[in-house]
């Protein structure tokens, strides 16, 4: 092969090679001009019919609004449930002596330490009633017996989820005591009043330095009266032994630290102690949630279906409606694949914009009913995601069969209508 | 050269409904003819076969060379979008497009670049004396500026055959006479026309005619010097 030869046999290579690099970019140019050829003309009876567009989209959002509501407003009253059950105590367990005539009505002196070294548990304290008389001074009684003055250990607030309204907490050996709700009603001092006011417990004068909010939790807690465990060792001979100890643990190991609560306090005899939830509301909430989920899948589900036979209507009506303008496009050169793409495309547009439309609608909806109801605000991503996505898809279900008889059509017969 | 051919054609809807009955004759290109008949002659039925939006039972339609028979949609609708050309009585115009836009419509469908469109567009609506009117919306126009439209929709990307179905019907006399005058300078151009009417004074100017009655073809007649010459 002489040079020329090879010379020229490279040139023709190199051409060929250089047509291709071309063909590549010129068929992706012209891929691209087809689709948005395509999603011009899919759109473009929404874009010049705007009103009517706009009803068709409002119809379609209607539907998944009521998608996302009754997928939200579930996640919201849950979240409100479990806010609630959690402010009532599911993660807190009480623990209690077995009252019986003989033995052990209290519990060991060092039940706060042992508690607190069990492992899921976050924060424990423990209470003593000190069986004495409450009274508001030597001359005013209280307005009924039934007030109980605890010594108190460990940490209180925490476990019992109870605020102070007003004040200080007890520490130390000084007799002091902190009021509760209902106690401070029966004593009279709802407010803690300028100057240092006390009250007499066995006829020793105990300033009060706090009052406290209302507690759900413990309900026989806001008619007592509490002092810290040195005073009531100090003032009151207190013995040391807690009547009640409460600890809180992680939500989701309270089922199994339960049994171990009543080993740790007393191992020699674990069965001396009950341990309770004084929600008993774990269960409930674990029912509820199943419920809720069932019957609003179903709810949701029905409320997509009926929005998918709306759109496969309307998109139906819509061909009835443009036969003409399918049988004069068809003999501008439209293929059958043209004027099903363009018709699929405008029922996936329709209800993309009405899944986005209603998708908002709906969390806003959720978003106002659950403030309404003083609920969390909870609209799950997943939710407003899934229900564009399904809208789309029930978009491409719907607009299949109508885009298929749209191309189907004969353009002679369609043409001939006036 | 021939722009269309039909040879023997025959079109039925039931055995007994027959529609077109052993047709034949061939359009050389540049030709402007008529094809008149009365209501049920077949005319419309032609124009179907002729635009290739319907098929015959039997015969062959040779559409700028090439016979139709046996072609797919996509290569029917491929001949269809480059060579031949529609008019219609009602225009069939989307309201909801300008003028210019329309014309584009008729350009989507051939394979012409987006970006070559407009331009295109303008060029035809220039050819028919609406170049200021491209921005208005068919509901701004007249009658005959829509058919006016049209004619520019079905130009636009140069067929080698237009064909027209009744494109005065909806029109004034005087309407009616500038959309001919415009069909017959197109004509002039080189453009291959033929016209679909009922309109027997129409077709007596036109340089060619053929006539139906009852689905046969019983006249086709040449006018060494039509009327329209004349004008």
């Amino acid at each position: 092969m002489s040079r020329g030869e090879r010379a020229a046999r490279r040139e023709a290579r190199e051409a060929h090679e250089a047509r291709e690099r071309n063909r590549l970019p010129a068929r992706a140019a012209r891929a691209y001009e087809a689709i948005i050829d395509t999603l011009n003309t899919g759109t473009l009876w929404l874009r010049v019919r705007a009103m009517r567009a706009t009803l068709s989209i409002v119809g379609v959002a209607i539907g998944i609004a009521t998608v996302v509501l009754v997928a939200s407003l579930p996640a919201s009253s849950q979240a409100a449930l479990e806010e609630r059950l959690t402010a009532l105590g599911a993660d807190v367990l009480r623990i209690d002596p077995v009252q019986t005539s003989t033995e052990l009505q209290k519990l060991p002196t060092d039940s706060l330490p042992r508690l607190a070294r069990v492992g899921p548990v976050r924060s424990v304290f423990v209470a003593a009633n000190l069986h004495v008389d409450v009274q508001r001074n030597d001359r005013q009684r209280a307005a009924d017996n039934a007030l109980v003055a605890m010594a108190v250990a460990g940490d209180f607030s925490t476990v019992l989820r109870s605020q102070l309204l007003q004040g200080s907490w007890v520490e130390g050996v000084r007799p002091s005591v902190v009021l509760g709700s209902e106690a401070a009603r029966r004593l009279g001092i709802p407010r803690l009043p300028s100057s240092a006011t006390s009250i007499e417990i066995e006829g020793i004068p105990f300033t009060v330095v706090g009052i406290l909010e209302p507690t759900e939790l413990a309900v026989d807690m806001q008619s007592a009266v509490f002092m810290s465990w040195e005073a009531a060792h100090e003032w009151l001979e207190f013995d040391g032994q807690p009547t009640v100890a409460y600890v809180t643990a992680f939500e989701d190991s309270i089922r199994e630290v339960r049994p171990v609560l009543a080993a740790t306090i007393a191992p020699d005899k674990p069965g001396g102690v009950q341990v309770s939830q004084p929600s008993g509301v774990l269960a409930a909430k674990e029912t509820s949630r199943t419920t809720f989920d069932g019957l609003f899948l179903a709810l949701a589900l029905v409320a997509l279906t009926v929005g998918g036979i709306g759109i496969a209507n309307t998109m139906f009506a819509s061909i009835l409606e443009r036969r003409r303008d399918i049988g004069l496009r068809r003999a501008l050169g439209a293929r059958r694949l043209d004027i099903s793409s363009q018709f699929l495309v405008e029922a996936s547009a329709l209800c993309a914009a009405g899944g986005v439309l209603g998708s908002l609608a709906g969390a806003g909806l959720s978003a106002v009913w659950a403030i309404g109801h003083d609920w969390p605000v909870v609209i799950p991503p997943v939710v407003v995601l899934g229900a564009i996505a399904a809208s789309l898809a029930t978009g491409v279900i719907a607009g299949l069969a109508p885009s298929v008889r749209a191309a189907r059509l004969d353009p002679a017969s369609a043409l001939s209508l006036e | 050269m021939t722009a269309l051919e039909l040879d023997s054609v025959m079109r039925m809807f039931a055995p007994d409904i027959v529609a077109l009955d052993d047709v034949s004759f061939a359009i050389d290109q540049g030709e402007f003819l008529g094809i008149i008949g009365p209501s049920g002659s077949g005319k419309s039925t032609l124009l179907n076969i002729m635009g290739m939006l319907d098929s015959p039972n039997r015969g062959t339609v040779i559409v700028d060379g090439r016979e139709t028979r046996g072609l797919s949609d996509r290569e029917l609708t491929g001949i269809r979008a480059t060579s031949l050309g529609f008019i219609f009585q009602g225009f069939h115009l989307d309201d909801g497009l300008t003028a210019a836009e329309n014309v584009c419509t008729g350009l989507l469908y051939a394979g012409v670049p987006r970006k070559a469109r407009s331009a295109i567009a303008a060029e035809a609506l220039a050819r028919v004396g609406l170049i200021d009117r491209m921005h208005h919306r068919p509901q701004q126009l007249s009658g005959g500026q829509r058919q006016r439209v049209a004619i520019a929709r079905a130009i636009a990307k140069r067929p080698a055959l237009l064909l027209a179905d009744e494109p005065t019907g909806a029109l004034d006399s005087k309407n009616g006479e500038q959309i001919i005058e415009l069909l017959k300078s197109l004509n002039d151009e080189g453009v291959t026309i033929a016209i679909i009417t009922h309109d027997s004074a129409l077709a007596a100017r036109l340089p060619r005619t053929l006539t139906l009655s009852d689905g046969k073809l019983v006249s086709d007649v040449r006018v060494p010097t039509p009327a329209l010459e004349r004008l």
